[in-house]
């Protein structure tokens, strides 16, 4: 069994006090993890401003060069975690094991971390527009026009309260160590592999240790880390967006409300978009924020919704290792049963319909563990309650609803994908501040280019830009 | 006594004598809580509904297992006179409340109860931490609470003077039900203000009571300005709380406190107690005990049990888990088994209280969701 203790500045703290992580479905306990209080994260934020220094001594473009070697070890090598040396097959099998996804899942995600940190350089470049980063690294610079730009820097590090359950969304932090901030992490309690194994990887890189803070504990160290941190991210529920909105010191990722928009130009064609619709909804086992939850359409919507339903209905169980798994577990029985009698409360609404009924059991409950099979549901109207809900699961609602509505009805909504030519809806579309980022045709809502800004832009979030003048000084000379 | 037992361990004779004196303690409190010159009117009155006769059945603390359970919730609400024994009217009399967020709160009437209990603890500090006439720092919650009075008789009863802050602890516990963690940042940071002043005032402090997360902040409040709980003259912290970890004493002692009492100077003693049942100590907390922190509730006049989570009349082994149970027998208040918010592990008896403890005190897991812990 693996220990896997805090990070102090890129010291290891052998704490007195543990959480056992457990395998989710023999409820072998796989990993051990030291747990701190909010009270250390407090004294230690104290010493946050050498976390900046000790990157800002090291040139940028050197930075993005052990970042690319980081890269690479965490794809491909061995690296010390915890108590222990990690091979590839470890920590795919470790993530696997606490937070019941597939094992080729937890592959996949791991490529995607990987991918963003081999392509710092071209994502930093398009996150910057194009400016030398010598003038984030500097704080300000001569832009190519003989007007200087300014570019303050407004934390030293940068907290992350991280999730318990989606290892695809730590490519958000990433891009902070490029950019001289160093990072302060509350990993998840069921996945902490990927930011221990993110920060072993960075450290083995030649990327100061110093730069690092890993704090594993309860509600407090996460209170503490958003209270201390001048720039902080965190992952949670709507209700948590919601607590967060307006507060410019951090970046609230919640819930998605990803959905797939049809124009009436396009629909009567809906059948060349199943793929796209299907893979949508179910991409890590539908799981992530940019998981479509909605399918929009003023028409075909009962059609629609059965050829989803007779393309995922049928999707059954499948070991982890399997590569064909499609669903992941819930680790907490309990939470699958909660959102389980929530679909039935939405189903109970007149006008909404089940159109995987007909494919058996969607709740199985295990001895540890509890599953949820696909859904997919119809609702004759946006004002059913189904329209605006998104579930941990593949679930995805059909909703019929007229073109000229639509915007105004869809609500909150992460990744838009609008298939449709009509010019002047992708107008109307393009303008609908509701929508984050919005995808112009067929596009599935998982895939994610990663050269654009996600849910904010990383630079606007951790720098200022502000005006800086240099009028030259005649300095007299010693006699 | 074998390479293995602890040099701490309490003797078989001391043992034997503490349950002596806790049968005759017992037999003593009931004959006068349930005597109608003595009682007061809700004993009084329950002693009717009961199956056994307390005056001729309650002859050792065991018989107390035939009263059932104590239930907290009849603190609710007056009137507060039915809780003052016959014997002790017309005294001045306090009402301490605990709770009270929202509804009403519970309420304990006290004449004595509280300086006898600080008194005694007050014989177990070491002086030469709690120098006495030295002067007090109460950082902890104000208003109608024991606490706020207790600090201060105990400082006055070392022969020193206790200053003090407003602290709200509704307020407090309303803030984070809200979500509203900016404010609530502000209000501690307000409350550590108000030390913080004091402090640098040259009031002669070098002793305080304070709640973990109080001293956690005053830590990192007195840093800012450059100087620690040791630098500004603190020798004698007494605490109390479920948040009292091995790992956050450990992390007290170590990165706030400036390192073990004989490197730094700086003695800290945990405590657990409430409104209830008074207060009860600590063994000493050493890095050879792994900062183990085992309670002693403070014999005969409260008594600590930890029993069975499903089975309350039956006590686990030592060294096993279980949910605590406290009785209360003091010439004021009588609680003869009330099930606490807590679980922990039964602690063997200590030889300065030969009698079982309990450590890592923590919420009861069946609460421990829906309880709001270490908030001041």
């Amino acid at each position: 069994m693996i220990t896997l203790n805090p990070l102090r500045w890129g010291k290891q703290y052998k704490s007195l006090e543990f959480q056992n992580v457990f395998h989710f479905d023999t409820g072998e306990s796989i990993a051990k993890i030291g747990q701190v209080n909010g009270g250390m994260v407090q004294m230690d934020m104290r010493k946050a401003d050498n976390a900046r220094k000790v990157l800002r001594e090291i040139p940028t473009q050197e930075l993005i060069a052990r970042c690319k070697k980081a890269a690479h070890m965490f794809e491909h090598e061995t690296l010390p975690v915890g108590d222990s040396q990690q091979t590839v097959a470890d920590f795919i099998h470790q993530q696997s094991a606490s937070t019941g996804l597939p094992e080729h899942m937890c592959r996949n995600n791991m490529q995607k971390n990987c991918f963003v940190l081999s392509n710092i350089d071209k994502i930093l470049d398009a996150l910057t527009r194009g400016l030398d980063l010598e003038i984030f690294a500097r704080g300000y610079g001569e832009e190519g026009r003989n007007v200087t730009v300014s570019y303050q820097c407004q934390t030293p590090v940068l907290g992350a309260v991280l999730p318990n359950n989606s290892p695809g969304v730590h490519t958000l932090w990433l891009p902070a160590v490029p950019l001289q901030v160093g990072l302060v992490l509350k990993p998840g309690s069921q996945e902490p592999w990927t930011p221990y194994r993110m920060i072993s990887a960075y450290i083995e890189a030649g990327i100061p240790a110093e730069a690092f803070c890993l704090y594993p504990g309860g509600h407090d160290v996460g209170g503490m880390i958003m209270s201390k941190c001048s720039r902080s991210m965190i992952f949670g529920s709507a209700q948590t967006v919601e607590q967060y909105s307006g507060n410019p010191r951090v970046q609230a990722h919640g819930p998605g409300f990803s959905k797939i928009l049809i124009g009436d130009d396009v629909v009567d064609q809906w059948e060349d978009y199943l793929d796209l619709m299907v893979e949508s909804v179910l991409s890590n086992s539908g799981r992530s924020c940019i998981n479509c939850s909605g399918i929009w359409a003023s028409r075909h919507t009962k059609e629609i919704g059965e050829a989803l339903a007779s393309r995922m209905g049928g999707i059954d169980i499948l070991p982890p290792s399997d590569s064909k798994a499609a669903l992941a577990a819930f680790t907490n029985p309990q939470m699958a049963k909660g959102t389980w009698s929530m679909v039935q409360q939405d189903l109970a609404e007149q006008g909404v319909v089940d159109m995987t009924a007909s494919y058996g059991q969607r709740l199985i409950e295990q001895e540890r563990c509890a599953y949820l099979k696909p859904m997919v549901v119809t609702a004759d109207s946006p004002q059913r309650a189904v329209a605006m809900k998104e579930y941990m699961f593949p679930f995805v609602s059909v909703v019929k609803c007229p073109q000229k509505e639509m915007i105004k009805s869809i609500g909150p909504t992460l990744v838009g994908t609008a298939l449709t030519a009509d010019d002047q809806w992708i107008d109307e579309l393009t303008a609908a501040t509701h929508i984050d980022r919005l995808n112009i045709g067929p596009m599935p809502t998982s895939r994610l280019n990663w050269l654009q800004p996600h849910e904010g832009n990383l630079i606007d979030f951790l720098f200022r830009s502000r005006a800086y003048q240099i009028v030259p000084m005649k300095i007299a000379q010693p006699v | 006594m074998t390479a293995t037992t602890p040099a701490w361990l309490a003797t078989d004779i001391q043992i034997a004598d503490a349950k002596k004196e806790l049968d005759q303690h017992t037999y003593e409190s009931v004959q006068w809580h349930f005597h109608e010159s003595t009682g007061c009117p809700f004993w009084l009155e329950k002693k009717a509904e009961l199956k056994f006769d307390p005056l001729k059945e309650v002859n050792s603390f065991d018989d107390l297992k035939k009263f059932p359970e104590f239930e907290d919730e009849c603190l609710r609400g007056g009137p507060i006179e039915r809780w003052i024994p016959n014997g002790l009217r017309n005294k001045p009399t306090y009402v301490f409340e605990t709770g009270g967020t929202t509804g009403i709160p519970k309420s304990r009437m006290v004449i004595d109860d509280f300086r006898i209990d600080y008194e005694n603890f007050s014989h177990t500090l070491p002086d030469e931490y709690f120098p006495k006439g030295s002067n007090w720092l109460m950082l902890g919650p104000s208003g109608p609470r024991r606490l706020r009075l207790a600090i201060e008789h105990l400082c006055q009863y070392r022969g020193g003077i206790c200053f003090c802050i407003d602290l709200d602890p509704r307020w407090v516990i309303k803030l984070i039900k809200k979500g509203w963690m900016e404010h609530l940042e502000e209000y501690k940071k307000h409350c550590i203000d108000q030390a913080i002043t004091i402090l640098t005032a040259n009031h002669n402090i070098k002793c305080m009571f304070t709640t973990p997360k109080l001293l956690e902040s005053l830590a990192a409040g007195l840093a800012e300005k450059g100087t620690s709980i040791q630098e500004i003259g603190i020798t004698g912290i007494f605490s109390g709380g479920t948040e009292f970890t091995p790992q956050w004493t450990r992390f007290c002692v170590e990165e706030l406190l400036g390192g073990p009492v004989e490197e730094s100077g700086v003695y800290m003693t945990p405590t657990y107690g409430n409104t209830l049942m008074g207060l009860a100590c600590s063994r000493p907390v050493t890095i050879d005990d792994g900062y183990t922190i085992a309670y002693y509730a403070p014999q005969p006049r409260a008594v600590v049990e930890v029993v069975d989570f499903d089975d309350h009349t039956k006590i686990v082994g030592h060294g096993e888990t279980g949910r605590v149970k406290l009785y209360t027998m003091t010439k004021e208040f009588f609680v003869p088994g009330f099930m606490e918010r807590d679980e922990g592990e039964r602690e063997l008896p200590f030889h300065k209280y030969p009698w079982d403890g309990v450590s890592g005190v923590r919420p009861y897991r069946g609460f421990a969701s829906s309880t709001t812990v270490g908030v001041y």
